[in-house]
């Protein structure tokens, strides 16, 4: 299984790998909303949370129909299915290797955002705590998204229909926290939904993800 | 006999050939009841005015775009232990009927929130709930649309309606955590309690409801049979492009 | 014949009208695909001098 992980992330930074692809895109969706909006930093301040929430959220899905369609083409998740680790094993290691070059990388760099989108002060430290506690959640549901559609050739954009209202409680609860958190309110409830959804996709989502890969290896 | 009986495609068509003219004909009788009813003869809410005529359409399609899912389900559930290809067949039938009774819940929602809110739509967590349920049902349908082995298509959108079951849950939670609505609460179970929907309203309301179950019924049997005609019709040709 | 619906006529007529369209078309897609199915299996049963399987 660190096999299979170290494969994927040095798939992933390879050239053309896709690592950086959505931190950019995060970085574009921070920079184009103000100049659309307008530059008050009122306003800004006020759709920040939702926007970097979104701006992750989006980036997200951009890499989700990498995480097995290469696999899927070149043969070798037919010996990722037949090796001695179960197939649940391996979505959730893929959906971790995600994690760690799409949802790590976000959350880091949310800060730097959230400067540009000038959000109040004590929002910060929630919205870093919030993107670790909810990102993990946004690559799973994309790995059982991704699984479902291995088969369909240019599934990319029915990944985006099927996931994105997967994606709809996890959105609300995370920017819940960081709208809550700027303003000094309570984050207690929001923050441990966010992270029971969370923990809930991680335990469950594998298992179905697994048995769609199966169905498409048929 | 067992229920299971109906499972064989051939037994399947067979009753619902006999049953059909007659889901047909209540559906039409019950729904043409019900809405002239509601529409000619109830009296003007004393605050609502007429809008209240609106309840007859948005309250029935409003249940039966929820129930449809859960009968999706159900189908969904029945298809993955016992692998009833009807089942199959009968989910992927349903979907299109239940997503239009969404879009006529959103709509006529929308026409009665204009003069009663003051706005077509509002953020409120019914509407938004609802919103979530057609993109639902849209993801669901596209996804039969895109695979191409009737089996597996099967399989798939079986895995997805019951994951996203879980997150429809959800998101009708999550909502409305995140917003209190302006959406008053259902009336129709409190008949008997202070505070409920007026006889003049309840009974065609009933029927109403009568008439819209008929007709997603009816609708879903013959879809179902259009299925599983379409199944052997690409059979035949199969077998055709083999010899 | 149309009951008087005072200043709310637009709002309960549209919502009438919508929702009859909506079921109208779901209605006609329906007959539209179950009919064009049955004439095309019953051209390749036919064609393949099956006995005709159901109604």
């Amino acid at each position: 299984m660190m096999a299979l992980l170290l494969r994927d992330l040095r798939l992933a930074f390879r050239a053309g790998g896709g690592f950086g692809l959505g931190l950019a895109f995060f970085l574009l969706v921070a920079v184009l909303v103000p100049l659309g909006v307008g530059p008050e930093p009122a306003t800004l301040a006020k759709i920040a949370p939702g926007i970097l929430w979104v701006g992750a959220l989006l980036a997200c899905l951009l890499s989700l129909d990498r995480i097995f369609a290469l696999d899927f083409e070149d043969g070798s998740l037919d010996l990722l299915a037949t090796s001695p680790i179960p197939l649940e094993g391996v979505v959730a290691v893929k959906a971790f290797a995600h994690w760690l070059v799409t949802g790590l990388p976000l959350t880091v760099a949310a800060p730097v955002l959230g400067v540009l989108l000038n959000l109040a002060g004590q929002g910060y430290l929630w919205l870093v705590v919030s993107l670790a506690a909810g990102t993990p959640a946004l690559s799973v549901i994309g790995a059982f998204g991704a699984a479902l559609t291995v088969g369909v050739k240019r599934g990319g954009l029915l990944v985006s229909l099927l996931v994105l209202p997967l994606y709809v409680p996890t959105l609300i609860f995370g920017a819940e926290v960081v709208k809550r958190g700027a303003t000094g309110a309570e984050v207690q409830v929001p923050l441990l939904l966010l992270a029971g959804i969370t923990a809930g996709a991680v335990a469950f989502l594998p298992f179905a993800a697994a048995a769609a890969l199966r169905v498409n290896l048929r | 006999m067992s229920v299971w009986e109906y499972a064989n495609p051939k037994r399947f068509m067979q009753v619902s050939r006999r049953v059909l003219p007659l889901v047909v004909g209540l559906t039409v009788v019950s729904l043409v009841t019900g809405l002239v009813w509601g529409f000619f003869f109830t009296p003007d809410d004393f605050r609502q005015g007429s809008t209240v005529k609106i309840i007859f359409l948005h309250v029935p399609t409003a249940m039966m775009a929820i129930n449809a899912w859960v009968m999706m389900l159900v189908a969904s559930l029945i298809w993955l232990i016992r692998r009833h290809h009807v089942s199959a067949l009968a989910a992927k039938a349903a979907a299109p009927v239940g997503l239009t009774f969404t879009l006529i819940a959103l709509l006529t929602g929308a026409f009665w929130g204009q003069p009663m809110w003051g706005t077509w739509w509002a953020w409120d967590p019914r509407l938004t709930a609802f919103l979530i349920l057609a993109l639902f049902y849209l993801g669901y349908i596209a996804l039969w649309q895109a695979v191409e082995d009737p089996d597996t298509a099967a399989d798939l959108t079986a895995v997805l309606c019951m994951v996203g079951s879980v997150f429809a849950v959800l998101s009708r939670y999550a909502v409305k955590f995140w917003n209190q609505g302006l959406h008053q609460d259902s009336t129709i179970l409190k008949v008997g309690e202070k505070d409920p929907i007026d006889v003049a309203y309840y009974v065609p309301l009933v029927v109403c409801i009568v008439g819209f179950v008929l007709l997603f019924v009816a609708l879903v049997l013959m879809r179902t049979r259009t299925e599983i005609r379409a199944r052997r019709l690409s059979a035949l040709l199969a077998r055709e492009r083999l010899a | 014949m149309i009951p008087d619906l005072g200043r709310y006529a637009v709002a309960v007529l549209s919502s009438y009208g919508a929702t009859l369209a909506l079921v109208a078309a779901v209605i006609a897609l329906t007959l539209w695909q179950g009919r064009r199915v049955k004439r095309q299996l019953a051209e390749v049963e036919a064609r393949q001098g099956k006995a005709k399987t159901d109604g």
